[in-house]
């Protein structure tokens, strides 16, 4: 049975859905209201503020700390400047994504971690020999995420930081209601946000303090279903969901490389030895095998779809996480691993995972479609991601 | 020497940006001239009060083509629209009926007036959507013109007629009787409490200058259930940062496109070699030449202003004189200190950020309608109510509120003539502000600004003659082949190289963009560009 995270005496009362989802333990809103939608549309409209308490979450002090992190992530940390925050993923001996998170550099020998696993045990395999002491602070944190247009008037109104000059994947300490938060430019929504952490003692007042200027703002609380829509906008992966984590399952056609995943944009290759190094300068030799792409499915072959059963198109309202084959000649040649119908754009979106040469832009695929029991399919197109980018997001 | 372009739009509304920005699309020169200083026509956003964004006319994005959407690709030039799925009907007593996705709250929200209606309100819907889907293709196309037996027409009537084919006896007789009745007689046939029948009914009468007990009003109805069906998924909305939004995206999709905008380029004339359009001259006497005009104008200042009788047919200019525009509603927008109060609402609610409709029943609304006829502004008017600042807080201060009031009837042509409009604004304000109050105790305090827009005031202002906001009234004998003119509903007029694009051509009125859309792909069909 899941726990209540530090917050849930203040989320409870608006889940008047009574929907709760398990997310690592803890008890996490689904949607709060009547539907998902508001909440959705707090996330590009106004301010949506969501508990992201269950992240694993870990500090890592010492004068190692920068060498450890560089040996297990795929970047390296010693150059990061203090107060940034770096989006990252570490991979086993074989170059296989183990997990990705975030990781804030606080001082020079002081590091923030968050992951979606549990991963203390593998920092701590790696940390032999390192001079470096390793917390898991994850139950001590607690954890906000505010996001959308307004989320950084409602932290002007209720902080001290200098948030005109914290940029995109920043972070700073600062005073909230007289209570030590660290605040950083980032999360899950592609859009302008903050993510809040606070001692868990602390929770409580944090919400209030937030939600007390956040209503002249459009804040909203906002729950997971919600928070998957964006995700799949922004084009951002999910761990369970997207790829696998590759010590969790047991065939390798299960685990993936960060270039298979679309994170080769975080991989450093030349420099010094880290986890799975050999491996991956073996596959950006030889090319992957897989290629995480951005899907398209085209609208109107799709309401002809619907219309041959005389029906209107019909599609969930939600992010829908189950995978669906894609073929190409007949051929399968890969999956839809998270779909999205986004009410903003009106596009009908998708992330998959192809074989490498099916991965082009531009490139034409059939989706899998059941309309009315029947299987069929319609034309997808390989498009770019993300799928929504607002200049807002980086925006001084 | 004048420039020359493949095409000039005239007026640079949501239809004519979006005109523009397809013959763009398509590789043609185009010059888009607009009167005003700003673009967008009624579709746009004005800041009257200093912080508060007014969507000043257009207040609802409805039925905006799916398929505009992504071939112009608005998303990425700044389109948002926040879904407006709910609606929030307050009475006098207190009470209130909210109904929006959730089909079980709707059953016992209803309930509590019917529950006979409770039950047959989901079934009503499912009723309606079948005709709306039968009726799509419609307005997806250009009209067949059935007085010209072409084999292309005759194959564009046979594929419509399909679409009525295999509809059952019963919806047929449904279609009929939507087609000929009034909204309340149709609503009556399926419920029993007035509580959901005068907010249900006012879907019909918006923009007409009919009654709920009008025969011809049940159709409109119909419009409001395409939303669901079309693709959009909830294609009725708010436009972040108000309705102007929706042009201000379109107008860049368009210059992408290479598309020229100019402002404050009033048209006088169109003109005119041999009876063939060639071009335009503004009122300070500069002209612009292209090979086509396209006009997103209304029929009456296309035709009657911009050509002029003189150089029109008869029988023609008789028709677009007959052309219903008679405007029946104003605007009323408010900037507010705080958010309103509905006796009985928890103001966290999701009502608040609804469509909030002043139709607490039957006679109220008919005796709105009674003042009209006789040449008077509605004492107690319907009243259509948004608050975007709570969806878009971008749109007013932090903790103030925009109040959007679509007020009906305000006839253009008053008893004492259309120019008194001047002398009764205020009292036009008064009556709707104190109707209001009545709703929603202590509005009147909460009121920074008022902003009052009469019939007189769209015409002047915005160009729309008369007042009227769908470019003519969207009545049964003004719709599909009969809009603007027999003969003329596929967007070609009478002048050679002359085209309509604006709402008083097929399909008409609203945010749908769909005349702008079907007259560009119509031109370049026949290669008219």
């Amino acid at each position: 049975m899941p726990i209540r995270s530090p917050f849930h005496e203040r989320v409870a009362p608006y889940c008047t859905s009574y929907t709760w989802k398990d997310w690592a333990g803890y008890y996490a809103v689904s949607h709060y209201g009547e539907t998902h939608l508001p909440e959705y549309w707090a996330f590009r409209e106004s301010c949506a503020i969501t508990d992201i308490t269950p992240l694993f979450k870990y500090v890592i002090q010492g004068k190692d700390a920068a060498r450890l992190l560089s040996r297990m992530a795929v970047r390296g940390f010693a150059k990061m400047q203090i107060g940034r925050v770096a989006y990252t993923c570490w991979c086993d001996a074989n170059g296989k994504v183990i997990d990705d998170g975030t990781v804030s550099r606080l001082g020079e020998d002081h590091f923030f971690v968050t992951a979606a696993e549990p991963t203390l045990s593998w920092m701590s395999r790696l940390s032999r020999g390192f001079d470096v002491e390793i917390a898991d602070v994850s139950e001590q944190t607690g954890a906000l995420s505010l996001q959308g247009p307004t989320s950084r008037d409602v932290l002007k109104q209720c902080s001290d930081a200098n948030l005109g000059r914290l940029k995109f994947f920043q972070t700073t300490s600062a005073r909230l209601d007289g209570i030590d938060v660290q605040i950083s430019r980032t999360g899950y929504s592609g859009d302008l946000g903050y993510e809040l952490w606070c001692d868990a003692q602390d929770s409580l007042r944090v919400w209030d303090a937030v939600m007390a200027v956040g209503r002249d703002y459009g804040i909203q609380p906002a729950g997971i279903e919600a928070l998957d829509m964006v995700r799949i906008e922004a084009g951002f992966i999910m761990l369970g969901v997207d790829y696998y984590s590759a010590p969790h399952v047991t065939i390798d056609a299960r685990r993936s490389s960060p270039y298979e995943i679309g994170l080769d944009w975080c991989v450093r290759l030349d420099r010094g030895a880290f986890m799975g190094q050999e491996a991956l300068r073996a596959e950006a030799a030889r090319g992957s095998e897989w290629k995480m792409i951005g899907l398209e499915a085209d609208w109107l072959e799709l309401e002809r779809l619907y219309e041959s059963y005389h029906l209107p198109p019909a599609l969930a309202p939600a992010a829908c996480r189950q995978s669906v084959p894609l073929y190409s000649g007949g051929k399968f040649v890969g999956q839809v691993t998270s779909t999205v119908w986004s009410p903003l754009l009106k596009r009908y979106i998708s992330l998959a995972s192809v074989k490498a040469q099916y991965g082009k832009l531009g490139t034409k695929l059939k989706l899998e479609h059941t309309a009315f029991y029947e299987r069929r399919t319609v034309t997808a197109t390989v498009v770019e991601r993300p799928f929504f980018d607002p200049e807002r997001k980086r925006a001084p | 020497m004048a420039m020359t372009y493949d095409a000039i739009v005239v007026g640079a509304g949501h239809n004519g940006l979006t005109c523009a920005a397809y013959l763009g699309k398509a590789g043609r020169k185009v010059l888009v001239l607009e009167r005003r200083h700003a673009i967008g026509g009624a579709t746009v956003s004005e800041e009257i009060h200093p912080g508060f964004t007014f969507s000043s006319c257009s207040y609802v994005v409805s039925l905006l083509r799916p398929q505009i959407i992504r071939e112009l690709e608005l998303s990425k030039h700044g389109l948002e629209i926040m879904p407006l799925d709910w609606t929030f009907s307050p009475f006098e007593d207190g009470t209130s009926l909210l109904r929006g996705p959730d089909p079980e709250m709707n059953r016992r929200n209803i309930a509590r007036f019917s529950r006979r209606d409770a039950e047959r309100y989901p079934l009503f819907g499912q009723a309606m959507s079948e005709l709306g889907r039968m009726m799509k293709p419609i307005i997806e196309s250009p009209v067949p013109e059935p007085s010209k037996l072409t084999p292309s027409t005759l194959y564009e009537l046979l594929r419509m007629s399909k679409q009525f084919k295999g509809m059952g006896e019963e919806s047929l007789a449904a279609n009929f009787k939507m087609m000929t009745m009034s909204a309340v007689d149709f609503l009556s046939e399926w419920f029993e409490s007035e509580r959901l029948i005068g907010p249900m009914s006012v879907s019909g009468i918006i923009g007409t200058f009919l009654g709920i007990r009008s025969p011809g009003t049940a159709y409109v109805l119909l419009h409001h259930y395409m939303g669901e069906i079309d693709g959009a998924f909830r294609a009725w909305g708010l436009q972040k940062g108000g309705t102007g939004g929706v042009a201000e995206a379109i107008a860049r999709s368009a210059r992408s496109f290479g598309v020229e905008i100019k402002t404050n380029c009033p048209v006088d004339k169109i003109l005119m070699t041999a009876g063939v359009a060639r071009g335009v001259v503004l009122e300070n006497g500069d002209e612009y030449h292209a090979k086509a005009v396209v006009s997103g104008a209304d029929p009456h200042r296309t035709f009657l202003g911009m050509v002029g009788e003189e150089r029109l047919d008869e029988d023609f200019t008789k028709q677009i004189k007959r052309f219903k525009m008679r405007g029946s509603s104003g605007k009323v927008n408010l900037a507010l200190d705080s958010l309103p109060v509905f006796p009985g609402l928890d103001p966290d609610s999701p009502a608040l950020k609804a469509d909030i409709t002043i139709a607490p029943n039957i006679d109220f609304l008919e005796r709105a309608y009674d003042d009209a006829k006789y040449g008077r502004f509605s004492r107690e008017p319907f009243m259509d109510c948004v608050i975007p600042s709570l969806s878009d807080p971008s749109v007013a201060p932090p903790g103030k509120h925009v109040m959007s009031i679509f007020v009906q009837y305000a006839p253009y042509n008053l008893k004492e003539g259309p120019a008194d409009w001047e002398n009764q604004r205020e009292a036009f304000g008064d009556a709707v502000i104190d109707t209001l109050e009545r709703f929603s105790p202590g509005i009147k305090d909460r009121i920074l600004h008022r902003h009052v827009l009469t019939p007189l005031d769209l015409e002047q202002t915005y160009g729309l003659t008369e007042g009227n906001i769908f470019h003519g009234e969207l009545s049964l004998e003004q719709l599909a082949f009969m809009r603007p003119a027999a003969g003329w509903a596929r967007y070609q007029t009478p002048i050679e190289k002359l085209w309509l694009c604006g709402s008083g051509a097929h399909p008409g009125g609203g945010i749908m963009a769909a005349p702008g859309q079907l007259c560009a792909n119509t031109m370049l069909k026949a290669r008219a560009v």
